[in-house]
């Protein structure tokens, strides 16, 4: 950057060079940094440390069980991830695309409702995932009739990530340079034509890396699942959407529970493949950004 | 932007085009914005959710009893229903995690918007990203089975309890860290180095220009940055239902262990409260309160970034 020069000779100028606060207050900042990341390394050493004696293929081919804690598995909360994170995908994310590409191409900012929207959208943002089981619980498995099924779970955990689906989507179209919509509108396409034609292909890097994250958010979410009835020992793979589940956060959170060793052995595998999952997505995603991101 | 670019390009094309009105464009633009109102019709929805048990929950046990009284325990038999036991432990575990959260956080900030070369920051802010990725249930496995023992090994005289709102409160900071930090780097790198350049060319140090210009520049940003953090922190479940445990007790003691209003709503929710019961009821009473605490904080963040923001070209 131009200003890092500019200061450098600021200083000389003055004349002693640094003093010694300057290098304190540098160090302090760096090593604030470090013990941030540091943890994060930390995390994931004693996790690998402390789970290695269960990551063998029971983990994943078996079922969980409360008696044998030594041959228990994870298998249905695998599945249950997988199904949940389906569904999510399948409904929050082309609902928050279309929320994205109607407040930032469409909306009239002038107008209250639009605003309302945007508001209310920053807002949702900042509810706690407990209150979303909470309406997840109240609003559909009981007075929808829905039940603890795995539609439930995906719902609910869609209108979670649904802000930050939108607010990434958002970014991402903000990011095209208006002279590309002018240039199609200019050539006599519509405005939908500019929208699905240009705006849209050039998004999708920055739409993809914020729909991964936004997934990655969802796949570690445990508390709303607390409340819906994925708590209770699910010992089947979901068959179907009206099906019961469990997911891995909740499986591990049960295995925390547990007071024998061998649980936390297992809580620490399963943490293991967790993090392995959402590590991969997540490099996906920054990969995806690297690879794509187009400056104009 | 895109208002205005749309006035101008349907505004001098309208007279050209055909005259034929397109139903198709404004179906699309329906449909658009229909996606748009799923995430007004949450908001209904979760209100909807909680009034109505609230509501019912009110009717039976009164508002004085809520507030007034300082023992908690809805589940047992007899129940008793003053709430400040878990709104205390709520508001101890928020202030240990800020505490831990806001110099790390802000401090981290600085370094990557001031200090840190390009090179650096391509390095560390995908990092941080992980960081804010790590699931919850994660953390509170941390701080049951690593950060509380340890603890006990180093201080033996603090008396720690096996679960205990210290360690859930240092992790719950660890967890809110990446929120203060990213956004709070976002605000600082947009003031203008035009300020930068004229604290250096007054002779200011780098250090007196990162504290005195770039950070009250960017406070606004980093206000709301904060403000977002308490109220994850506040609502942040996991963390506490492992580490901090389900006891509700009135104290201020950190050693001791204590349940959150999240904690609260996660025990008496996974349990098996049967619906209409006043057990159940109390879920969603102390769910309205949660929602309209979070609510107040975001509309005070909005509030605060609306009246302090520095606008620069």
């Amino acid at each position: 950057m131009a200003i890092l020069t500019t200061p450098k000779s600021a200083v000389q100028l003055a004349g002693q060079g640094r003093p010694l606060r300057e290098h304190v207050f540098r160090i302090a900042l760096l090593s604030s940094l470090v013990i941030a990341l540091g943890f994060l390394a930390l995390l994931l050493v004693y996790v690998v440390q402390d789970g290695w004696p269960r990551l063998d293929s029971a983990l994943w081919e078996n079922q969980p069980s409360i008696r044998r804690p030594e041959t228990a598995g994870i298998q249905s909360g695998i599945f249950g991830t997988l199904w949940i994170i389906a569904l999510t995908a399948l409904m929050a994310l082309p609902t928050g695309i279309l929320a994205a590409v109607y407040l930032e191409e469409y909306a009239d900012k002038t107008k209250w409702y639009n605003r309302l929207i945007e508001l209310n959208i920053s807002n949702l943002a900042a509810v706690p995932s407990i209150v979303y089981g909470i309406l997840g619980l109240g609003l559909i498995a009981r007075w929808m009739q829905f039940g603890f099924t795995v539609m439930t779970g995906a719902m609910t955990i869609s209108l979670l990530v649904l802000p930050i689906v939108i607010i990434s989507a958002r970014e991402a179209i903000k990011a095209v340079p208006p002279s590309i919509r002018e240039g199609s509108l200019a050539l006599g396409a519509t405005q939908w034509q500019t929208i699905w034609r240009q705006v849209l292909p050039a998004a999708v890097p920055g739409m993809a890396t914020g729909s991964i994250l936004a997934l990655s958010r969802a796949i570690g979410e445990a508390a709303p699942f607390l409340m819906l009835g994925a708590a209770t020992l699910v010992r089947f793979n979901p068959e179907g959407v009206w099906s019961s589940f469990t997911v891995l956060p909740i499986q591990i959170y049960s295995f925390i529970s547990q007071s024998r060793e061998e649980f936390h052995v297992l809580a620490a595998a399963a943490i293991v493949i967790l993090l392995a999952i959402l590590l991969l997505m997540n490099s996906v995603a920054i990969w995806l950004r690297n690879r794509y991101q187009k400056r104009w | 932007m895109s208002a205005q670019h749309r006035a101008t390009a349907t505004g001098t094309g309208r007279s050209l085009a055909r005259s034929r009105p397109r139903y198709g464009e404004q179906a699309i633009k329906v449909v658009l914005m229909l996606a748009a109102l799923v995430s007004v019709a949450t908001t209904v929805g979760i209100v909807f959710a909680l009034a109505e048990p609230t509501i019912e929950f009110f009717s039976e046990v009164s508002l004085a009893q809520f507030f007034g009284s300082t023992e908690w325990g809805p589940l047992f038999k007899p129940a008793h229903f003053g709430v400040w036991p878990i709104i205390v432990a709520t508001l101890e575990i928020t202030l240990i995690a800020i505490i831990v959260a806001v110099p790390l956080g802000l401090a981290a900030a600085i370094y990557l918007s001031e200090y840190a070369s390009r090179r650096v920051r391509k390095i560390f802010k995908p990092v941080l990203e992980v960081l804010a990725g790590v699931p919850t249930v994660v953390f509170g496995f941390f701080a049951l089975t690593l950060v509380t023992p340890l603890l006990q090994d180093v201080f033996p005289w603090l008396g720690l309890e096996p679960k205990n709102a210290l360690s859930a409160g240092l992790l719950v900071g660890v967890m809110i860290i990446p929120i203060i930090a990213s956004m709070s780097e976002d605000a600082m790198a947009a003031v203008p180095n035009g300020l930068r350049e004229g604290s250096f060319a007054l002779g200011a140090s780098k250090m007196l220009t990162s504290v005195r210009v770039v950070v009250p520049a960017a406070f606004s940003g980093i206000v709301a940055a904060i403000i977002l953090a308490i109220s994850r922190a506040a609502g942040e479940t996991m963390i506490v239902a492992i580490a901090a445990g389900f006891k509700s007790v009135f104290t201020l003691d950190p050693t001791q262990e204590m349940s959150t209003m999240a904690a609260f709503i996660a025990q008496a929710g996974s349990g098996d409260a049967s619906t209409g019961s006043i057990a159940y009821k109390t879920i969603f009473a102390v769910g309205s309160l949660l929602f309209l605490m979070t609510f107040a904080m975001n509309w005070f963040s909005a509030r605060m970034v609306q009246k302090y923001r520095e606008v620069y070209d």
